[in-house]
């Protein structure tokens, strides 16, 4: 089984992307891969904890806090997510947070890195 | 020794999104990766400005006055001082009708040593078939 690094910069609310790199890390996990996903930039507002459901928007945070407790690592850029007012104490307490060089030692250490540009 | 080449593709407009800024902070990065790696190990970081990209480039940008924000171009400057190959895509900077006069073609006012270069495309497509990792902006 092989490693796969998921780089997502796009919002959680304003498009589908992170929807799409969520449903990707579900599945690579179900296959057995291991997967790290950083979250940078609007990507943050995915850790952002009591996200609240409706039906108009995406909500994840249930998806993913599922997919971190079944072993995938989910850490968000802690300077990104500052600087939107999101901090420690805000994040989902299983998602990780570090600097900028994490992502590349992550991607440093994967069999594929999939880079999931912003908007 | 493990050395990964990543290439940092970056193609869209300075400041309109946070895109072009997440790039060069990204690659930046690089300088401090080593103390997630290994022994022996590190990431050798190539920078490309293509398309509407190269307009990151530009020299005398003033968003610090407009906007109380660092330049991109301080972050090109602080990329070449740390030795980050940076190349800009020559038919795209002709293509906006700029010369090179125009485009950050080094920092030596910050004490680099290290030049930007203006390349044909295809080089930059030789530094993405030779990375091992792209992360395109």
């Amino acid at each position: 089984m092989g490693k796969l690094t998921i780089g997502c910069f796009s919002s959680l609310v304003g498009s589908m992307t992170l929807d799409f790199a969520v449903k990707l890390a579900e599945a690579a996990r179900k296959k057995g891969h291991d997967v790290d996903m950083w979250l940078s930039g609007n990507g943050t507002m995915l850790s952002k904890k009591g996200q609240r459901s409706f039906k108009d928007y995406s909500s994840l945070e249930k998806t993913i806090t599922g997919l971190v407790e079944g072993g995938a690592n989910v850490t968000a850029c802690e300077a990104c997510a500052e600087s939107r007012g999101y901090h420690k104490e805000d994040v989902i307490s299983s998602f990780g947070r570090k600097s900028m060089d994490w992502y590349l030692a992550s991607c440093f250490s994967a069999d594929r890195v999939l880079h999931i540009g912003g908007e | 020794m493990a050395i990964k080449k990543m290439a940092f593709i970056v193609d869209k407009l300075p400041y309109k999104s946070e895109t072009s800024r997440l790039a060069l902070t990204h690659a930046i990065a690089s300088q401090t990766v080593e103390i997630h790696l290994e022994d022996g190990e590190n990431v050798e970081p190539v920078l490309a400005f293509i398309g509407e990209g190269v307009l990151n480039c530009l020299r005398n940008q003033k968003a610090s006055e407009a906007y109380g924000v660092t330049t991109l171009e301080s972050h090109i400057k602080n990329a070449l001082l740390t030795d980050i190959k940076v190349l800009i895509c020559e038919e795209d900077v002709k293509n906006y009708g700029l010369t090179e006069e125009q485009i950050i073609m080094d920092a030596e006012d910050i004490g680099a040593d290290m030049p930007s270069e203006l390349v044909p495309f295809s080089t930059i497509m030789s530094e993405m078939e030779s990375a091992d990792h792209i992360l395109y902006f």
